[in-house]
């Protein structure tokens, strides 16, 4: 009774909804679930969405409390299952009905249970608890006779099973591949598929019948059972190479139209099914020419068939395209092939338009020209409106990226960027820039633009490993120091730049990147030595503290003099502090701090910084209102001046962008700049690009680096048309960068001289620097350089002896050379009766100085003394080597001097040469001899800062690192300094804690820097030069004198 | 690893995934492609959206790089007139009154995520076949158990398939390990 009345009412409401829809344009068959139909009608009659959530949250509430209600029916609670469906659908839980739609499949007839089932797939995800209850009714389900619930069981498989309870049906399923009807058994294919997926393993003995259901009469059952095998070829190939015959058997069948006509889609014979298989056999063909071999026949059939042009030839035709160029090469296919992309490129379908760029990207590394063929194209997509074919269209320019085209492309790419929202896209964008950027950039300026474009929209979602390669790069440097120096300083000026602009906000992973760039910026030391002296663990971003973690069991520090590098104004509060690891990495930017106009800046910045370095690490908002402060204004003329360089360089990209308009004179010069190097030449460094990513810089040329000096200087004219102050930092910073540029050394040391006076600084530091300056100068530029320098160089006497007059005053003023400079004790190498000759080695601070000294102990004239010096390639000797006396007095004293420079690295080595003379008339007595000569005569201290010595640190390449064990006597670190000092005469730069920086020359300008760590015994040796073997070369004697002592 | 699946009003997945998929197809022009890559969201950059645009309805699917983008552009297709065919012309209402029958439909032509039939004959058969079953046996909801329980065991009718199976000759030679 109670059912009948429910009858009538349900039908009520469909009723009406049936005659209200009659007068409207659709036909609505409204009758079963009609309660779910007045659900809908109330739900689309309320206008807001918290109406909504209240009625659902009725509805809910009653269906919760009917489905518990004991005495309802089967037929209720299915119509409850379908309104509950439609509740989550609109996103509200309901789980409380889950238990049920299991229960309605388990005891529902056919409609229930399929209700039942189909809430069960919806509701329950794969690994939901509840599932297991359910795998009793699918075994069931799969026993039972009627064949709808057999198909609905499998399909329930096949959508969500629990993966432990497989072997408990897959029998059952085995079983269903036998079954005379075609759709059980396309079903069980399907199912055992999800098994494969879910768990391999447990279907792997059933492999057979997976080729049986590929034979199978049934063209349903041998499709699905291709869901399996293109899965199990994409993970080996090589074990289903046999059934390529079938396959293309298969799609010879399939194309030449021997499957009934109920397959054909718009007159296509199974078009899904083609492309299924043409999957398949570019998979089994790829790098393999005999499997390939036996598809290219079918492949043309293909080609050849597929003319029609509706939307699924195309597809089938994509497919072809695909699988031709995946397959070993056939020229004759690949052609017919590129004409096919060319039908989809040029198609004004959308669409195809699209798959046209997929393709295009997908063979353009096997075929470059197919690229330029159609750049018109390229270029016309590089504006569409819209934006899914504007990246396919970027995806594609990425691939052709070379050092040529790299600005255009990244350029576009940026454009791109500025415009797209979703962070989907930012991701991949960022990450192919900074790729692109680090790989090609064809200069510095541009370098740290791009990289700043990218930080500064895409520092918030980037992969984290573009800021840690990004700073790596600037880190390590590349092989020409004075390319690091001037990229490190426009990294730096363009974070001041950008720190200016008020109001701007940054995203905090780019203001970490410039942060920890920015930090040796005295504006930063400043604090740090405040955070340091409070006991405050130096800041590190993540990476680096992970590289100290790393290196604190190799004994050293990763950058040891990171933070050492303050200036010399700064670092006279932060000499006692530790060095942490390579915080600082920006060498230039100490010269920015040596400068009074920043000075000026240090205090202001720092009240900002203070600001940002919040517990919670920084606070992008402050460092901001720090650099809007109106006091700034030296920084801000400052800045403006970067600014207008920065515009310079920005006007010339937007002149690029901006000529490319839509006349077609300016898009074939675009398209010219794009494909520039696209020839065949070029196609081996694009097929390598995948796998090799190397730092371009690595591969600069010399040429490069003079081309990137002489943007340098162009910008020191382009500052001195500025007003002297602002034009001062900007300027300095150069200075140190270009030294070898000798003009402006001159100008530059003025400026800089005058302003140290105004900061009162001490002339000292001055001189220090010029100090380093000549020496770098030294280091780059040929001994002739060396020596037009102006520098406080001893520049030795040439031995003018020639002159007689001179000859008695000799030995005395010999002596007081001798006294000036340091000096062996004279050492007599040979005599005889008559004569003696005898050495001393004088170290001058630019040279050796062998003094021969020849006495003539005889009574007799001795006459055409002739002393020479046997050339060896160990040795150069700077004046001719051989001298000639016509005539020694008797018991007078000659003395020669030969300035002795090292042409090849040795330890010990001996220099031999010969004296002759007559007496009287007899003939030539000879006499020969010989000195030794080590590498300690021509090493000489270096006396640098500390700030200097950081500077070279990071610029030399070569490394050598030992420990070695160091006596009892030695553990105090500082008389193992001393030691080293007086021994080696390397130059004690600074002690910092257990670790001492020691620098020293090779005569005449090869530096070596050398960091000691002492602990426990040991001494952790490590030095850096910019000659690769004299590092192992002063360690052997830094062992050598450690064990003596 | 659904290869595809179908998120219009009716599928039931996230519901942040339908409310992003939304906003961004509903956003697409007329003039612009049926492709849209894949957000975060839908897993990457191995997925797309493509769908399909039916008067107020989008059909959407989401798939992976292993299907063909045309070809599941016509599997819409297919799919939109398996529905016209089951419903006669179908409307947007039947969708949302009959969301069961279209998740059923749907089962036919894609199963486990895998497309299963193509073939809109077969499935409209299918899909009647079933439905005339159920009719029958929810017509006999009063009668007596023995009743229904004979009508659940009988078998189902012999759908008609309009090929001729015996002529359809894939014959697939060099099988060895086929017995």
């Amino acid at each position: 009774m109670s059912d009948i009345v429910e009858k009538t009412l349900t039908a009520l409401p469909g009723l009406f909804l049936q005659h209200q829809a009659a007068g409207g344009s659709g036909v609505p068959r409204v009758s079963v679930s009609s309660r779910l139909g007045s659900l809908i009608r109330s739900i689309t009659a309320l206008t807001s969405k918290h109406e909504e959530e209240k009625l659902i949250q009725q509805e809910l509430a009653s269906l919760k409390a009917t489905v518990a209600a004991p005495n309802t029916t089967l037929r209720l609670m299915k119509e409850c299952m379908v309104r509950l469906i439609y509740c989550e659908m609109l996103g509200y839980e309901s789980s409380f009905g889950y238990i049920h739609a299991i229960k309605l499949a388990q005891q529902g007839n056919l409609l229930e249970k399929r209700v039942g089932y189909l809430a069960v797939s919806l509701f329950l995800h794969e690994n939901h608890e509840l599932l297991l209850l359910l795998v009793n009714t699918v075994v069931k389900d799969l026993q039972s006779t009627n064949l709808v619930e057999v198909c609905m069981a499998l399909t329930i498989v096949s959508q969500i099973f629990p993966r432990e309870m497989i072997p408990a049906v897959l029998p059952l399923i085995e079983d269903k591949l036998q079954h005379s009807k075609e759709i059980i058994r396309r079903k069980a294919v399907q199912a055992l598929y999800k098994f494969h997926l879910i768990a391999p393993n447990q279907v792997q003995h059933i492999h057979v019948k997976f080729r049986k259901a590929l034979c199978d009469r049934d063209v349903g059952v041998m499709a699905a059972s291709l869901h399996i095998y293109l899965r199990m070829i994409k993970e080996n190939p090589s074990a289903y190479k046999d059934l390529t015959g079938s396959f293309v058997t298969i799609l010879k069948q399939v194309v030449g139209g021997k499957l009934p006509v109920d397959f054909n889609y718009h007159s296509v014979p199974a078009p899904w099914l083609q492309i299924q298989l043409l999957r398949i056999l570019g998979l089994l063909g790829k790098d393999d020419p005999r499997t390939s071999e036996l598809t290219y026949d079918v492949l043309d059939e293909s080609l050849r068939r597929a003319e029609l042009s509706h939307n699924i030839t195309y597809a089938i035709l994509f497919e072809c395209v695909h699988t031709i160029y995946t397959i070993y090469p056939k020229p004759e296919l690949l052609e017919k092939a590129a004409r096919c992309i060319g039908k989809f490129v040029l198609s004004p379908k959308i669409n195809l338009k699209y798959l046209g760029l997929k393709a295009l990207t997908y063979v353009i590394q096997q075929d470059p020209n197919l690229a330029l063929q159609h750049q018109m194209t390229i270029i016309e997509c590089l504006d569409h409106p819209d934006p899914i074919i504007k990246r396919e269209t970027l995806e594609l320019l990425y691939r052709i990226t070379n050092a040529q085209n790299v600005s255009v492309i990244v350029q576009k790419m940026l454009e791109y960027l500025q415009q797209s929202k979703e962070e989907y896209i930012i991701i991949s964008l960022v990450g192919k820039i900074a790729e692109l950027a680090e790989k090609y950039a064809p200069g510095n300026e541009w370098f740290i633009q791009t990289m700043n474009a990218v930080f500064s929209v895409g520092g918030d979602v980037m992969h984290p490993d573009i800021p840690n390669n990004f700073l790596r790069l600037l880190a390590e440097g590349f092989d020409d120091e004075n390319e690091d120096k001037q990229l490190r300083l426009y990294a730096v000026q363009s974070y001041l730049s950008l720190l200016e602009i008020e109001n701007a906000l940054y995203p905090q992973r780019f203001l970490q990147v410039m942060s920890w760039v920015d930090a040796s910026l005295s504006f930063l030391d400043g604090f740090v030595a405040e955070g340091l002296d409070q006991g405050a663990a130096p800041y590190k971003p993540h990476h680096q503290r992970q590289e100290e973690k790393l290196s604190q069991g190799k004994v050293l520090n990763f950058e040891p003099y990171g933070l050492s590098f303050s200036s010399t104004m700064s670092s006279s509060g932060c000499t006692g502090r530790q060095s942490p690891a390579g915080i600082s990495l920006s060498s230039d930017v100490s010269g920015n701090s040596a400068e009074t106009g920043q000075k000026e800046t240090n205090s202001l910045k720092l009240e900002g910084v203070k600001k940002l370095w919040g517990k919670e690490g920084y606070l992008p908002k402050k460092e901001n209102k720090a650099g809007s402060s109106p006091e700034l204004q030296p920084i801000a003329q400052d800045s403006t001046l970067v600014e207008n360089v920065d515009q310079m360089i920005m006007k010339k990209d937007q002149s690029q962008a901006l000529h490319h308009s839509e006349e077609e004179a300016e898009k074939q010069r675009l398209a010219s700049t794009l494909f520039v190097g696209l020839g065949s030449e070029s196609a081996v460094s694009l097929l390598g690009k995948t796998d090799t990513v190397s730092h371009k810089f690595r591969r600069k040329s010399k040429i490069n680096d003079t081309k990137n000096r002489e943007v340098t200087s162009t910008h020191n004219i382009n500052c001195s048309s500025f007003s002297p102050l602002s034009n001062a930092p900007y300027e300095d910073n150069d200075h140190l960068n270009s030294f070898q540029d000798k003009e402006d050394i001159g100008l530059k040391k003025c400026s800089l001289g005058s302003e140290f006076l105004e900061s009162g600084l001490k002339s000292e530091s001055l001189t220090e620097l010029h100090l380093v300056e000549n020496f770098s100068a030294c280091s780059l530029s040929p001994p002739s350089l060396f020596e037009d320098n102006s520098m406080e160089i001893f520049h030795p006497p040439h031995p003018t002896l020639s002159s007689f007059a001179n000859e008695i005053s000799l030995t005395s003023s010999l002596l007081e050379e001798l006294n000036e400079h340091v000096h062996s004790d004279l050492v007599e190498l040979c005599n005889n009766e008559m004569l003696k000759v005898s050495s001393c080695k004088i170290w001058k601070d630019d040279c050796l100085l062998l003094v021969w000294l020849i006495v003539n102990k005889s009574s007799l004239e001795l006459k055409n003394m002739n002393l020479e010096i046997t050339s060896t390639e160990n040795f150069k000797i700077l004046e001719h080597p051989g001298f000639c006396f016509p005539v020694i007095e008797a018991e007078s004293t000659k003395s020669i001097q030969h300035h002795v420079q090292m042409e090849k690295l040795f330890t010990e080595e001996d220099l031999s040469g010969c004296v002759k003379y007559k007496v009287e008339e007899d003939p030539y007595i000879q006499l020969e001899f010989s000195i030794t000569l080590s590498l300690l005569d021509f090493i000489r201290p270096m006396k640098i800062c500390t700030e200097d010595f950081g500077k070279l640190w990071l610029s030399f390449a070569n490394d050598v690192k030992q420990n070695i064990k160091i006596s009892d006597s030695q553990a105090n670190l500082p008389f193992a300094l001393k030691t080293l000092q007086q021994k080696l005469r390397l130059h004690i730069v600074d002690i910092i804690g257990n670790e001492g920086i020691l620098a020293c020359h090779l005569l005449p300008s090869v530096p070596c820097l050398l960091h000691l760590r002492a602990h426990e015994g040991m001494a952790a040796l490590w030095f850096r030069s910019s000659c690769s073997t004299l590092p192992d070369y002063l360690l052997y004697q830094c062992q050598k004198v450690m064990e003596e002592s | 690893q659904k290869s595809t699946r179908r998120v219009n009003a009716s599928e039931d997945t996230q519901q942040q995934i339908i409310r992003e998929t939304f906003h961004l197809v509903s956003k697409r022009d007329e003039n612009v492609c049926n492709f849209l890559e894949g957000g975060l969201l839908i897993g990457g950059s191995d997925n797309k959206l493509i769908y399909r645009h039916y008067a107020t309805l989008y059909f959407v699917f989401c798939v992976d790089s292993s299907e063909s983008e045309l070809g599941i552009l016509d599997l819409i297709q297919v799919f939109v007139e398996t529905l016209d065919k089951c419903f006669e012309n179908v409307c947007e209402l039947d969708l949302i009154f009959h969301v069961d029958k279209v998740h059923n439909i749907l089962a036919e032509m894609v199963m486990g995520g895998m497309v299963l039939e193509t073939n809109m004959n077969e499935i409209v058969t299918q899909i009647d076949a079933q439905n005339k079953l159920e009719k029958s046996e929810a017509g006999l909801a009063g009668a007596p158990a023995r009743a229904v329980s004979a009508v659940k065991n009988m078998n189902l009718p012999e759908i008609p398939r309009n090929i001729n199976i015996g002529d359809i000759s894939i014959k697939v030679p060099n099988l060895p390990s086929f017995k």
